[in-house]
């Protein structure tokens, strides 16, 4: 018996390790029983079922984290100079580097490592679970990870399956099971797979040992949503329901799984602030080289008078002497390098990747993102990208589940031109005969709704067997289907009397008007696929007929049905789209069975297919999809999501221009874009779509004129505008068919899209959608875009977008599990975007500049050091300050902030769109802020090296006289540096938590403590005891408190006086308020009006409703007109 | 002089009076000396003019003897009421040049008996002498600065020596802690068996002193010495001179005579060596640079709240309306 089971498109990969490419189709002997004794049994060689998900293993652990992180160009660098400092005479021990650099490996292999862990762990608890394999007619106990390719194995009911299957038999007579695929894709509802036919026999231990057959199927592809797998294949990971038992042969194990191949392949999302730090990093290591060379050439000038070289008192080496003088200088120019590298700040990267990883928990744990439908908040996927939240300037929406509630109730419908709507008596009325009965049934209104019957992929889910025998008929199940319109369709039916009662053994069961049983036979689902918009099912009555029907978009039906029958129902399809009702017009079409052979055979040879299987289903579904008879359209309800109207108007006012993609028809998008107020009813419409391009050959000739007299025309900016585009004409603009001068076309059209506050592409297929992410994310200056949707056909401009979010909706979990962020709402996005989005920015653009400039006054006193110690390389300060200074004394308060930090309050920046705009652009990592930072860094280091340098003009600074020699000169130093930049800190911070008062003062007394611990010891592993009671005795003087004092006033000075400026200028502003929008009191609000919201970017005075916001009040200086509300009655 | 020493004020010959702008801090030579009251004294003694008693000795190498000796005549005009402190200062002198301030053997210096006879290999060149470890070895401890300087008040013809203290002008911390001479039986000479001095040194490190708490490695002067100083123009603390009672002045007023035995070359890298007299306060030492800067931050913090006080009163006010809490 010789079966190919396993129709899929051949796809070559190479994914174990030893295995040569493999090519075709792969051949698994059930049972390792060889077919016949003449075919030479070769084994091919699988993976074994154990699943690798984790990156180390305990040996190789540290080489090859070690290696990942060097590979870092941050970290490589660090290493070379701690090379560098264990190789050349350098100035600082090499300890200097080596600790801190120690410390930010450590830290990142050990959060690397906890990580593993957890996945190991993971990996264990499936690898190690138990399972049952047929052995010799024997069931054998086998550990999961040692199921070999072509074993048998048992399943027992609320198991999750080891490995893919190939399903054999079940403990079912007729050869099903259900399986749940929840842990793979979210899915909850039970999916019917069936046996292969001939072995559904064979469900003892002993039958099936004694199968001997081959399975010819293809090599492994990932692809888990193209269609999850033919009606016989298990996936590993899914869990068998309400069957007994089944027996599967192995297919697919270990890293082969669809399962463990869908774990791979996400790419990496990098976030435009970390090209702001490469570039800084540029910039502070030319600071650094030019500081060397400077430092270097400057020395052998010095050097060139002898008696500076080497003055009498201080010789040279003898093997100083004798290096050569090349040798000499490009060491020194080393020494220089390894004194002032710490101008790269270290531990950045590590303090950078802690605040992602830190911060992302404040979006999950957000109660207020939190849904109560379905019991969860929001998720971060990724954390990297924390921070591109608040630099979003094109959000593109998918409009069905995320714009709208995708919980779909069925309105009305028509058949054959009449409406009925809500009850049988109103509109027309059921009562009604509209002439002969022609076809199958008593009449057409009995047709359509048995369509609206059959014509689906619903299942029954019995809701409580226990209580379902007492309880009501109506209540004892619930409908389950991937697509909600579904289920509303046939709760349609049911409402006008034509009750589903479910599929068993390929008859559907159908309860008509009269209470009586109707039963179909299930020959072939045609199923939905989002490219052909329709699908069918051919199904045979008890008398034997042969009926095809078909539901889908009007553009797909009605190009396939008698074309006079479509006027009258299109003018209702169009009023619905109107009202915003989602549409499906259904058909059909009787079989002779003649035709039902072909099909049938056609069908299945399709199926069977190993290579174009796509194409070819494809294809036979057109063919089958022809010559029908439309019946009727229904109209389905899809009501908008709460908030969503106010949430797009508040990005409207951040500055970000939301797109809406939809594979809905114009009409529905349409009005649920004005619905929503995406489009205002002030809003200059431009439209590119079939219905203004026309359908003739000259379309493309015809389109570009649009185009043309959309480009030239006026626009004015207080006009808003807004583009329709539909997916054709969306096609033509970008695959034009001839390739002359398109390209241009298309530059035009990005210049009207750019031009427009919002656009609606509607009619898009998912692909479109991602076009579109791309064309606007390689525009000019690459603006930063972002996809949210919530269902599989969202998933490619999630990927696309820089940030994707997931909608937890309806529609599965394909777009939370392909997403960077999954909220529940879509008026989630408000909060994420315009609160926490903005904080993580300015957290990180704050990290990001306080870092460079705290390492750039701790390096520049040293290299003004260098002029007054002859180039000689000494450091100021102590190697346990300057190993210290980045990983213990600065490095925790600027955690703190970065986590924690709110310039301004959350509410507020939820309920002051206009707010996002500040740090739009990445305003705070430009180069004029960072020239700011640059300026106060080097100023405080002039201030921190001169004011010291001035104050050792009498070094002589005890009571009793004793003199300070340069340790104490460089403690002092370091001393006012490290207070400076952490009060320079709490002066930025506005927002004080414990945690931020405990790292600031707990940083500075640290500090202290390890000083005066340091120096007050004679530390035995030191070769000098430079640093002993250095810092006691600078304490002792009344001059170098003075001095200290003094200097970090000055140093604070510049950056108090700006506080006190703003704050000047913030009240006078506050004072003439009302010629720009800001926050305000509402007392100037007339009678009435309290608990008003006069919205920034909104014309006018939005109706009472309550404010997100505390006690932030916005006006706008143009009011309605009608509305006195000027500036004398404020006052 | 410093190679960065450019741009310093220094104003010479004049008491600072009424104005801010005094500069103690000369590091240029002074022919006359500075003598003004509450104000350090200085007498730089190198000898680079023809005319200065100490020309002589200008090109004095490290051994020759008997040392030359010079004595520059002094008057104080106006009398150092409180304790008064001698101090000796260097220009010019690279006592932070990273060869020259690594060049030491602390645990030598500690009294370690192994790092005695074996020094730490960053003594080089100075470590060695003759196959015999330097104790101490090092630059630093090598280049100890050796002038004696003695004072006189002149007293109509009379010399009377003025008392100078030695002692006490050392860290406690180092003179009781860090260092510590090598222990074992016997006296110092026998301690410092199998070492040799240093080479710039005239005698060994044992006889630095003829009081034995004052000898050796916890000599203050060379203890003193060892604490490298932080830039090449510095001063250190040579000797004490007490109050003796509540009636007379430490230094009264009148002529005074110092009297140099110099030993310590400085011409060879264009240094200079000064002679400061000073009292200290209990801030410390004279320090204009704290008062010239606590005045100007002060005026400019003064102004500039004057003036923000006034754009906030005459801003500030009209606000109060609309600030009305809802």
């Amino acid at each position: 018996m010789e079966q190919g089971l396993l129709p899929w498109p051949p796809l070559q990969r190479a994914l174990c390790a030893g295995e040569e490419k493999r090519v075709g189709t792969r051949t698994v002997v059930v049972g390792h029983r060889p077919v016949s004794e003449t075919d030479a049994y070769v084994a091919q060689k699988f993976c074994d079922n154990r699943i690798v998900s984790s990156k180390y293993t305990l040996w190789n652990f540290l080489p090859k984290n070690l290696f990942e992180q060097f590979r870092r160009i941050a970290n490589f660098y660090f290493l070379i100079i701690f090379l560098v400092q264990v190789i050349v005479d350098t100035p600082t021990s090499p300890v200097t580097s080596g600790l801190p650099l120690f410390f930010v490996i450590t830290v990142t292999a050990i959060k690397q490592g906890y990580e593993d862990w957890l996945r190991h762990r993971a990996d264990n608890e499936v690898n190690k679970s138990n399972v049952f394999i047929v052995e010799n007619a024997k069931q054998v106990q086998k550990e999961s990870e040692k199921i070999k390719v072509g074993d048998i194995v048992e399943v027992k009911a609320d198991e999750t399956f080891p490995c893919d299957l190939i399903f054999l038999a079940s403990s079912s007579v007729d050869g099903t099971c259900y399986v749940t695929t929840a842990s793979l894709d979210g899915e909850s509802n039970f999916k019917t797979h069936y046996a292969v036919r001939d072995t559904t026999v064979l469900c003892t231990d002993e039958a099936i040992d004694a199968l001997t057959a081959t399975i010819e199927c293809e090599q492994p592809q990932p692809d888990l949503y193209k269609s999850l797998g033919p009606e016989n294949l298990l996936l590993k990971g899914a869990t068998l329901k309400n069957t007994k038992k089944i027996y599967g042969v192995a297919v697919y194990t270990g890293m082969e799984t669809k399962m463990a191949l869908n774990y791979q392949g996400k790419s990496q999302k990098r976030s435009a602030v970390e090209k702001s730090i490469n570039a800084f990093l540029i910039v502070y290591l030319c600071i650094l080289l030019s500081k060397a060379t400077v430092c270097t050439t400057l020395k052998y000038v010095w050097q060139s008078n002898p008696f500076n070289d080497e003055p009498w008192y201080n010789e040279k080496t003898k093997k100083e002497r004798e290096t050569f003088k090349v040798l000499r200088m490009f060491t020194d120019f080393l020494s220089f390098m390894v004194l002032f590298n710490f101008i790269i700040p270290v531990s950045m990267y590590v303090t950078v990747e802690m605040q992602k990883f830190l911060g992302s928990f404040f979006i999950s744990w957000d109660k207020e993102m939190y849904d109560e439908e379905i019991k969860e908040g929001a998720l971060v996927n990724t954390s990297d990208l924390n921070e591109e939240l608040g630099q979003v300037e094109y959000v593109f929406t998918d409009k069905t589940g995320t714009l709208t509630e995708n919980s779909m109730e069925f309105i009305e419908c028509c058949i054959d031109g009449h409406k009925y709507k809500d009850c049988i008596s109103e509109v027309d009325g059921f009562s009604q005969t509209d002439g002969p009965l022609k076809y199958y049934g008593k009449s057409r209104e009995e047709l359509f709704l048995r369509a609206l019957c059959l014509c689906h992929t619903v299942q029954i889910k019995e809701a409580d067997q226990v209580d379902g025998l007492i309880g009501h008929p109506e209540h004892r199940y619930t409908y389950i289907s991937s697509s909600p319109d579904e289920i509303a369709l046939v709760k349609g039916a049911e409402k006008y009397g034509f009750t589903f009662l479910g599929l068993e053994n390929n008859f559907m069961k159908i309860r008509n008007q009269k209470n009586e049983m109707e039963t179909y036979q299930l020959l072939h689902v045609l199923n939905f696929d989002p490219v052909r918009r329709r699908m069918s099912v051919i199904v045979r009555t008890t008398t034997g007929k042969l009926l095809l029907f078909c539901k889908g978009a009007d553009s797909s039906i009605f190009p396939r049905v008698q074309q006079e029958e479509i006027q009258q129902t299109k003018v209702h399809v169009d009023r619905n789209a109107m009202d915003g009702y989602r549409t499906l017009c259904v058909a059909f079409k009787e079989l002779t069975q003649k035709e039902y052979d072909k099909i049938d055979r056609q069908l299945n040879e399709a199926k069977m297919a190993l290579q174009d299987r796509e194409e070819k289903m494809a294809k036979v579904f057109e063919d089958t999809e022809a010559d029908m008879h439309l019946i009727g359209a229904t109209a389905v309800e899809d009501r908008l999501q709460e908030q969503s109207a106010e949430t797009i108007e508040a990005l409207h006012a951040a500055g970000m221009k939301v797109w809406v993609l939809t594979g809905d028809k114009m009409e529905t998008a349409k009005s649920t874009c004005y619905a929503c107020r995406l489009f205002q009813t002030s809003t200059e419409l431009l439209e590119l779509t079939a219905k203004t391009v026309g359908e003739s050959e000259r379309k493309e000739d015809r389109l570009h004129e649009l185009l043309m007299e959309y480009h030239k025309k006026s626009w004015t900016l207080s006009q808003e505008y807004g583009l329709i585009i539909d997916g054709s004409t969306l096609s033509l603009i970008l695959n034009p068919s001839q390739d002359s001068s398109s390209s241009n076309y298309k530059n035009i059209f990005l210049q009207i899209c750019l031009k427009c506050t919002a656009v609606l592409c509607c009619r898009m297929a998912p692909l479109q959608k991602a076009q579109i992410v791309r064309m606007v994310k390689n525009t000019k200056g690459s603006p930063i875009t972002l996809s949210i949707g919530d269902g599989a056909n969202d998933v490619s401009m999630i990927l696309e977008a820089h940030v994707g979010i997931g909608i937890k909706g309806k529609e599965g979990r394909q777009a939370s599990r392909n997403s960077d962020y999954a909220v529940p709402k879509f008026k989630h996005l408000r909060k994420l975007l315009l609160a926490h989005g903005h904080l993580y920015y300015v957290r990180i653009a704050h990290l990001v500049q306080y870092f460079f400039y705290k390492n750039l006054c701790f390096i520049l006193p040293q290299f003004l050091y260098q002029f007054f110690c002859g180039f000689s390389q000494q450091p100021l300060y102590d190697a346990a300050y300057l190993t210290m200074y980045n990983i213990c004394f600065t490095s925790l308060p600027i955690l703190a902030y970065s986590l924690l930090e709110q310039h301004i309050n959350i509410d507020t920046l939820t309920a002051d769109p206009q707010l996002y705009m500040k740090v739009s652009d990445n305003a705070m990592l430009q180069w004029k802020p960072f020239l700011y930072w640059t300026f106060l860094g080097a100023f405080e280091g002039l201030v921190f090296f001169f004011g010291v340098y001035f104050l050792f003009q009498n070094s002589s600074l005890e009571d009793n006289g004793k003199v300070f020699g340069n340790w104490t000169f460089g403690t002092i130093v370091f001393t006012v540096l490290v207070f400076t930049v952490t009060l320079k800190l709490a002066l930025d911070t506005r927002f004080w938590t414990w945690m931020n008062h405990f790292v600031i003062w707990g940083s500075l007394a640290f500090y202290v403590f390890f000083s005066f611990f340091w120096g007050g010891v004679i530390w035995p592993f030191l070769k000098q005891q430079r640093m002993y009671f250095v810092f006691a005795h600078m304490l002792t003087s009344v001059s170098t408190w003075l001095a200290i004092i003094l200097l970090i006033f000055i140093s604070l000075f510049p950056e108090i006086l700006l506080i006190v400026l703003k704050n000047i200028k913030e009240k006078s502003h506050q004072g003439h308020g009302a010629s720009t929008a800001g926050v305000g009191s509402p007392g100037w609000l007339p009678a009435g009006w309290h608990g008003c919201r006069i919205c920034p970017g909104q014309r006018w005075l939005l109706p009472c409703q309550p404010c997100p916001g505390p006690a932030a009040w916005y006006w706008q200086d143009q009011c309605p007109p009608g509305l006195t509300l000027s500036q004398e009655t404020m006052g | 002089m410093g190679f960065w020493s450019w741009g310093v004020v220094t104003l010479q010959n004049e008491c600072p009076g009424n104005t801010l702008a005094y500069s103690s801090i000369s590091f240029f030579y002074s022919p006359t000396v500075n003598d003004c009251p509450f104000f350090p004294l200085q007498i730089d003694y190198t000898g680079t003019e023809p005319s200065s008693p100490c020309n002589k000795c200008l090109n004095v190498s490290w051994d020759s003897s008997p040392p030359c000796t010079c004595t520059i005549n002094f008057t104080l005009e106006h009398s150092f009421e409180s304790n008064v402190f001698m101090y000796y200062g260097l220009s010019n002198f690279y006592q932070n040049h990273r060869r020259y301030v690594k060049s030491r053997d602390d645990s030598q210096l500690n009294g370690d008996n192994a790092s005695l006879l074996n020094p730490s290999k960053e003594c080089e060149p100075y470590r060695t002498n003759e196959d015999k470890p330097i104790a101490p070895c090092g630059a630093i401890a090598n280049s100890m600065f050796n002038d004696t300087l003695e004072l006189y008040r002149i007293d109509n013809d009379t010399r009377t020596p003025i008392t100078l203290i030695k002692k006490g002008i050392a860290w406690w911390t180092d003179k009781n802690v860090k260092f510590r001479n090598p222990t074992g039986d016997g006296n110092l000479t026998a301690l410092f068996q199998g070492t040799t001095k240093p080479v710039n040194w005239p005698k060994p490190v044992y006889m630095l002193d003829s009081e034995p708490d004052n000898n050796g490695f916890i000599n203050e002067d060379f203890i003193v010495w060892m604490r490298t100083a932080a830039l090449p123009t510095f001063r250190k603390l040579y000797r004490l001179i007490e109050r003796k009672n509540n009636l007379q002045p430490t230094l009264q007023a009148g002529k005074y005579s110092l009297d140099i035995a110099y030993n310590y070359p400085v011409h060879s890298f264009d240094g200079r060596k000064r002679m400061i007299l000073s009292t200290i306060s209990w801030m410390g030492g004279k320090n204009p640079f704290l008062g010239i800067a606590y005045i100007t931050v002060g005026s400019i913090c003064f102004f500039l709240g004057v003036v923000l006080l006034i754009i906030h009163h005459k801003y500030g006010n009209r606000n109060t309306s609309a600030d009305i809490p809802n």
